[in-house]
């Protein structure tokens, strides 16, 4: 293969407890730490080492979001990327937009694969990479923890409610990685310090000419419904008592 | 005036408990106008099954041999076809919704709103974000197809007793060949219950240190009538199959029981037991975050307490 196009999202950090807005308007996101999207990062891990096996050429990172996005490509690139693009924008895209964008970027570096997370944990929506390959008129197989590349197939082990499933696609192909995929490297300092020279294009949103028209609006954003306080029990007797009172166990 | 198309959901034999649940949901949008599209290569007892609902107003079945199997690739262009006479198109935000909405509304030319959890109106919907520690209400707009996922812990399973037509159909979408169904490997026996139809769960998480030691989850759910669940920790670490995992990415549920030994309560397991009635804890860290969910919550060691818990059930 020549290419891999692997799309990184800029996120809240997995670890950060998000605290909402009081006025119901959003998240809060200043000064919060932000990386990058976990299931992306996964992607990109397993990009690398199929380069790393020698079966494609190169690895292209992309981002669509604020010149912030800047840091995770930066940070992809550390990994190992060879390159990055950014497209740049203030907008909040909704996932089809965010698909266009991307197969716009996809006309531009015909990639032989695209590998992007099943999910972003901020939206957790779980559609891009479905959308993008319906964009495109080329297979997708999504929540993958097994990929293999031969000549102009791949085949993939998807995660599945029932178990694991395995399917073949034709190459060029969209992949959506679920967490079992791979464990990504860490990176080391010389790596940061190097990918300080690595290209990083920007290209402005506008510039694609891409119907950003959106479809929903949010209305408010709230906490959800809090349990009420649980009690403590302590001992297995006490507890096969409460289970029993509440009608969750015979006897 | 709104009208529903749902996907259903089946294994070539049976309709997902999905379908049932997302009938619910459409009624809430649509009152009685919801048709069910059973795609299969060999379907009519299948739709037989979907026409029992009660709500469902028509089953259209769609059978041909490129259906054995569900690739969205393959399903999509016939989603798409028939969703034209449609305000709405659903699916269930099982791993198969999820798959094949998305490609549908792309198809279309529309978006896609996932995991609906409540309805306000045709057109203004809740569902979560940040791994449930939000609820955003959204609305969309009332020109272009609503195409969407149901979270289906937020629903409960319409009843049978429905007597709807089955019409047959065919759609002249050409259905590309570059996905190919390769095999389904199953982990599970089936001896057990589904865990996103279960009313009572047992989970165990990385505290339970293997799989053997998983026999102790296993032995209680079987007193229980339980489902086995587990924490990613215990699927990543290879103690049960990647099916049992419960959570942010792994399954939603929503059991009238959930028991969870050995598990620590990160925020991407919490969010997909939010719905259980009760929730008890086993754990030996009086601090671990479980507890602040938990219903019932007992700080002592698993290995002492789960077979002490499985005898005093009785038989
Ligand atoms: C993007 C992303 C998505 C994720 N999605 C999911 C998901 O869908 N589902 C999920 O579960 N996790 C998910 N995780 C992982 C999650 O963050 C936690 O790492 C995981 O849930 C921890 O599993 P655990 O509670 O079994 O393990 P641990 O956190 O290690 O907890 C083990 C617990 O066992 C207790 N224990 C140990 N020994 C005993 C004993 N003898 N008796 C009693 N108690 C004992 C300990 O006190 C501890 O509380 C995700 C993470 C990320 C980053």
């Amino acid at each position: 293969m020549q290419r891999i196009l692997v799309c990184l999202k800029r996120v809240v950090d997995y670890n950060v407890r998000v605290r909402l807005k009081p006025d119901g308007s959003g998240v809060v996101l200043d000064g919060v730490k932000m990386s990058i999207n976990p299931f992306d990062e996964i992607a990109l891990e397993e990009a690398l080492r199929i380069r790393e096996r020698g079966e494609v050429e190169e690895v292209v990172v992309a981002s669509i979001g604020t010149s912030d996005s800047q840091q995770q490509l930066r940070t992809g690139l550390a990994m190992g990327a060879d390159r990055a693009v950014l497209v740049e924008t203030d907008a909040q895209l909704e996932p089809l937009t965010v698909a266009r964008t991307l197969l716009a970027l996809v006309d531009r570096e015909n990639p032989d694969l695209v590998l992007l997370g099943k999910q972003a944990i901020d939206a957790d929506n779980n559609q891009t990479a479905q959308m993008l390959a319906a964009l495109w008129q080329r297979p997708h197989a999504v929540f993958v923890s097994e990929l293999s590349i031969d000549g102009a197939a791949a085949t993939a082990v998807r995660e599945v409610d029932a178990g694991l499933e395995v399917v073949e696609v034709d190459l060029p192909a969209v992949v959506s990685s679920d967490l079992r995929l791979n464990e990504p490297r860490y990176v080391k300092l010389p790596e940061i310090m190097k990918a300080k020279k690595k290209l990083l294009e920007t290209i402005a949103f506008a510039e694609l000419g891409i119907d950003a028209t959106s479809q929903f609006s949010v209305v408010s954003t709230d906490p959800p419904p809090e349990r009420a306080q649980g009690i403590r029990v302590d001992s297995v007797e006490a507890l096969v008592a409460e289970l029993k009172s509440r009608g969750l166990v015979d006897g | 005036m709104a009208e529903v198309l749902i996907v259903a959901e089946h294994d070539g034999a049976t309709l997902n408990a999905s379908t049932a649940r997302c009938v619910s949901c459409a009624e809430e949008i649509a009152g009685d106008q919801v048709d069910i599209a059973v795609f299969a290569d060999d379907g009519q007892a299948l739709a037989a099954q979907a026409a029992k609902l009660a709500g469902v107003r028509t089953v259209l079945l769609i059978e041909r041999a490129e259906n054995a199997h569900p690739v969205a690739a393959v399903l999509a262009p016939q989603l798409a076809a028939l969703a034209t006479n449609y305000s709405h198109v659903l699916g269930p935000s099982t791993t198969f919704g999820k798959d094949l909405m998305p490609r549908t509304a792309a198809l279309l030319g529309v978006g896609q709103l996932s995991d609906i959890m409540a309805v306000e109106s045709p057109y203004r919907f809740k569902r979560p974000i940040y791994a449930g520690n939000a609820i955003v209400t959204v609305e969309a707009n009332t020109g272009a197809t609503l195409v969407a996922t149901v979270r289906t812990a937020s629903y409960g399973q319409t009843g049978s007793g429905g007597a709807a037509a089955i019409e047959r159909r065919e759609t002249d979408a050409s259905i590309p060949a570059h996905t190919r169904f390769v095999e389904l490997r199953t982990a599970s026996d089936g001896s057990r219950p589904d865990l996103q139809s279960a009313t009572k769960i047992v989970s165990g998480g990385r505290g339970v240190g293997s799989g053997e030691n998983f026999a102790l989850i296993y032995d209680l759910a079987e007193k229980l009538g339980a489902a086995v669940g587990a924490s990613r920790a215990a699927v990543d670490a290879g103690y049960v199959a990647n099916d049992l995992q419960v959570g942010q990415t792994g399954k939603i549920v929503a059991p009238d029981l959930y028991i969870a030994i050995g598990i620590s309560g990160a925020i991407q397991h919490l969010t997909g037991i939010k719905d259980a009635g009760t929730i008890v804890a086993i754990n030996k860290d009086e601090d671990a975050p479980i507890f602040d969910v938990a219903d019932i919550g007992l700080v002592t060691d698993l290995f002492t307490a789960v077979p002490e818990l499985t005898d005093a059930l009785g038989d």
